[in-house]
Order: C-alpha cells, then structure tokens, then sequence
C-alpha cells in the first residue's frame, strides 16, 4: 500500500505546530497502524529528519497510551485502540490526516503526544475506595449480586485512553468518569465514599477544564472498550444523590 | 477525598448546571404540552376557545383572585426561562474555551450546534410570540384590525394565521422546537440520571421523539387549519 500521511507536526508545548505532509511505500496491509508509523519513522531517521513523536506501551488495546486522531475519528475506523487498528483498514493510496487529541484539558507535549495528567488527578480526587491494607479477604465475605458485577466490570473496562475526550463536541470527560464512578457505586466496597467521591471527581474535571456533556453519544462511539453511555446516567444520578445532601 | 466537599460545589458543576437545565426544561415541556392542548380548542370554535381562555383566569378562584394562577405559572415560567438560558449559555462558553484548538479534520457536532442555535432562535420566537399575543396583542392581518380583533382571543388568532408570512414564522419556530425538544426530552432523562440500563436509555430516546411528534403535529394544526380556511 501507498498513503499520503498529513501529521501534526510541533517541537514542543510552547511552539506554534502545523499538518505536514509525508509519503509512505509498500506498506503491508498486515501492519498496525503504529507500525506503519515505525516504518515512517526508520525512513526519516534514515534521512536524518527528527522523528514523529508518538505514545504507546502495550501495544495490545489495554494500556491506553496509543490514541490518535485518525483522518478526524479517534483511533481510526475500527471500534478499538489505535495500536490494534490495521492498515487493511485503509485504502491503497489513501491521505491519512493524523492529530493528536485536542483538548486543552490534555496539552499537547511534543507532535502527537498530550499530557492526560488530568485524567490521573481526576482519580486522586476519589476514584479509589480508602482501605486499611492487609491480608486479602475471602471472596465471600462481602456477595455481590451478578447484574452489579457485570456492571462494574463493563465500567470497568475503561482504558483511560481519552478517546472519549478526543471525540466530545464538548470535550467533556463523562463517559471517562462515569466509568469509574458507575464500577464503583455498582460495589458494596463503594458505598461509604460513594456522595464524597462523585463531589470531588467532578469538581476537579471541570478545574481541568473539561467541557460539559450535552448527552450526544459521541465517546461511547469513540471508546474502543464500549463503554455505554448509561454510566453517565448514573455519574449524573450520583452527583443528584450529593446535591441533596 | 475529604467528605466535606458540600452540596454547593456540586450545584456549581457542570452536571449541577445540567440538572437546573434538564428541570427547567422539563417545567417547558409540561407547559408546552399544555397549551397546546388549549390551542386544539380552537378546532371547536370561538365559544370553546374563548371559554377557555377565560376558565384560565377564574380557575382557583376564589381562593386565589382573577387571573391568579396564570400569573404563577407566568412567573415560574419566566424564572426557568432565565434558569435555563444562564445554563445553556455557561455551558456553550465553557465547551467553546475546552478545545481552543480545533481539529482539522473532525466535522462539527450537528445535534449540539441544533440544541444551542435552536435554542436563541425559540427565545426569538417566544419574544415575538408573546408580543403578538399576550402582550401587545396586535393583528398583522391588514383586512381584520380593531379593538374587536385586540380583545376576542379567538378573532386575534383567525386574523394572525390567515396571514401566510406569520404562519411560515410559526412552523419554523414548531419544527425547531421539535428538534429541540426530541434531543432535550430525551437528554433531559438521561441528566436525571433515570436512564441507567439500555433499556431504559432506548426508552428515553423514544420518549423524546414522541413528545417531539405530537407537538409538532398538535401545534400546527390550528394555525394551518386557518391558514387554508378550515376554521374562519
Ligand atoms: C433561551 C432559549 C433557549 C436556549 C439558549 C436553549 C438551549 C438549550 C441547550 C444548550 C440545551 C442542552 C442541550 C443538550 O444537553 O444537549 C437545552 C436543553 C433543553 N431545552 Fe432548551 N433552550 C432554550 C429554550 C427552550 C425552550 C423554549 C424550551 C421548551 C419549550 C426548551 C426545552 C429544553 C429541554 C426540555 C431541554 C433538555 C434539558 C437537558 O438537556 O437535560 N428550551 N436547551
Ligand atoms: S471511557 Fe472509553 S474512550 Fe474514554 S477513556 Fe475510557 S476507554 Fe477510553
Ligand atoms: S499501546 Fe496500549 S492500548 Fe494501544
């Protein structure tokens, strides 16, 4: 396969960044989209040309590192993460328009790279149950119902890749932080926490800048794991519960 | 997590804003509901109607005076209108400086622009509307003028919608609320947190386009009936 790539290319986050054009050849249709990248990559080291930046570790769907803005649909056609997306995907002698996520919530660092540090302080501020640490208990002692676990674990499945973000008219964190409230108030072991955690999580989304939701549905589009958008019903039903008091 | 956090940041918060939204928004949709029903009276005549209108202003009486409880709802309407316009209008401005940086090659979200352009263009409406109606009450019907027209509610309306302009005015105004109201509706339940299974999320979504369908439907009934000389 021959493609024409436009990627946003930007030194650093203060610079001014712009969509620069590059030409890749024999590209096998097996390749992940990544390594397509690798494979641009090795040609403008090869010409002594500064490398495009970009993020990955598992490179298997379930770190959440890989996200890219593909030709305006995060992480690409295929309902998965970027680093699983394939260029059988893709037409021969397609043009690939590449941008990072854009949200000002989530810098940008370097090229496709963004800071998703907002994410992480999001979970500092509640998205954990508080515990006293020792012996693991019996995975008994506290039943709970088989419709609340499968629900949890379906919420459960959030990545953290910000694809959601990436995809929001809003750019609005919702369905993000509805997935981690909902896998925790399905719980009995996020009961305790349940007001003060869903207070928190959302006061400080909207001190990153996060927008609000307008209930469109585009993340859960976005989201490679599915994460329906009922979680944010219930993100919205706790922080109700809160409000009362 | 500390456990102090209060109820008033949570007020303050975006999903806060939301909810004095989608409950506002619900106080609409029961009214708009209502007065549509009142419009249908016209399909039964001048006395029907005018009775009507009339039975507005005694109801409650004599516990509250005359005109009483239209002057309630006149006021909880107004405090929702201002309640939902602050909402919108906080919101649309916090999702404009959330990606200052635009992407070159995603499309625009057409339901979100629908919900917020729409929106100004009802507020238009409602303004026009209640000048026409309520508070001037004047005709634009060059051939039916006159405090006789001013003061019969069911002459004002005959006169206003056999005048093609003003009815075009209207069925914009009622596809654009249909619009607004099948995403709000819907939306709306899902702010309230009572769509937590996908049942009940596909259940909202229908709720919204019926609600939408009706009010288009009963809405525009009467204006077109006069419109093509159906009721004189
Ligand atoms: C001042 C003019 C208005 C503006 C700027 C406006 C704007 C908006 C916006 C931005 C939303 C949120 C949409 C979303 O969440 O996707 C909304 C929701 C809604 N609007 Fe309006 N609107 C206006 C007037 C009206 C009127 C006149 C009605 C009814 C007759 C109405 C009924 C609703 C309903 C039921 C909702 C759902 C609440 C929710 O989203 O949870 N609005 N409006
Ligand atoms: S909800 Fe989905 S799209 Fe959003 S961060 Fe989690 S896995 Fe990614
Ligand atoms: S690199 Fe880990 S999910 Fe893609």
């Amino acid at each position: 396969m021959n493609l024409t790539l436009k990627i946003w290319r930007q030194a650093g986050p203060r610079h001014r960044g712009e969509l620069k054009t590059y030409k890749v050849k024999d590209i096998s249709p097996d390749m992940s989209f990544l390594e397509m990248l690798d494979v641009l990559n090795e040609q403008l080291n090869a010409r002594g040309e500064e490398p495009i930046a970009f993020d990955s570790d598992c490179r298997e769907g379930i770190c959440g590192m890989c996200g890219l803005m593909i030709s305006g649909e995060a992480h690409g056609p295929e309902k998965t993460t970027t680093c699983q997306l394939h260029m059988r995907s893709f037409t021969d002698g397609e043009v690939i328009t590449i941008e990072p996520w854009r949200a000002n919530a989530f810098p940008v660092i370097k090229d496709l790279v963004v800071d998703r540090g907002a994410f992480d302080r999001i979970i500092q501020a509640g998205g954990y149950v508080s515990v006293n640490t020792g012996a693991a208990p019996d995975a008994h002692a506290t039943p709970v119902p088989k419709p609340n676990a499968d629900r949890a674990f379906v919420a459960a499945e959030c990545i953290g890749c910000g694809a959601c973000v990436a995809a929001c008219p809003n750019a609005s964190a919702m369905l993000f932080m509805g997935a981690k409230v909902t896998h925790l108030s399905e719980l009995p072991q996020g009961q305790p926490e349940r007001a003060a955690r869903v207070v928190s999580m959302v006061e400080q989304h909207d001190e990153e800048g996060f927008g609000g939701c307008t209930n469109v549905g585009a993340c859960s589009q976005a989201c490679p794991k599915g994460i329906p958008q009922d979680v944010i019903s219930t993100l919205n039903k706790d922080l109700r519960a809160a409000l009362r008091g | 997590m500390t456990s102090s956090r209060s109820a008033t940041t949570a007020r303050r918060s975006t999903i806060g804003l939301k909810i004095l939204m989608a409950g506002t928004g619900i106080v609409f949709v029961a009214y708009v509901l209502l007065h549509m029903y009142g419009n249908l009276k016209a399909l039964a005549g001048e006395e029907a109607f005018n009775t009507y209108a009339e039975h507005l202003r005694t109801i409650g009486e004599p516990m509250l005076p005359y005109g009483g409880l239209l002057w309630v709802i006149r006021v909880v309407l107004l405090l929702s209108l201002v309640g939902h316009a602050y909402a919108a209008f906080s919101l649309w401005s916090r999702a404009g400086n959330a990606r200052r940086t635009k992407y070159a090659a995603v499309k625009t979200a057409m339901r979100t622009a629908w919900m917020r352009w729409g929106g100004v263009f009802l507020l238009l409406f409602v303004v026009w509307h209640l000048l026409q109606f309520t508070i001037l009450k004047f005709s634009v019907n060059p051939d039916r003028q006159g405090v006789n027209v001013q003061q019969n509610p069911y002459e004002l309306v005959v006169a206003s919608f056999q005048v093609p302009w003003n009815t075009l005015i209207y069925v914009l105004a009622m596809l654009a609320l249909a619009l607004h109201l099948s995403h709000g509706t819907f939306s709306a339940q899902q702010t309230l947190g009572w769509t937590m299974t996908s049942h009940a999320y596909r259940r909202a979504k229908m709720v919204g386009h019926a609600v939408a369908a009706v009010i288009v439907v009963g809405f525009l009934i009467p204006p077109l009936s006069i419109l093509f000389g159906l009721i004189k």
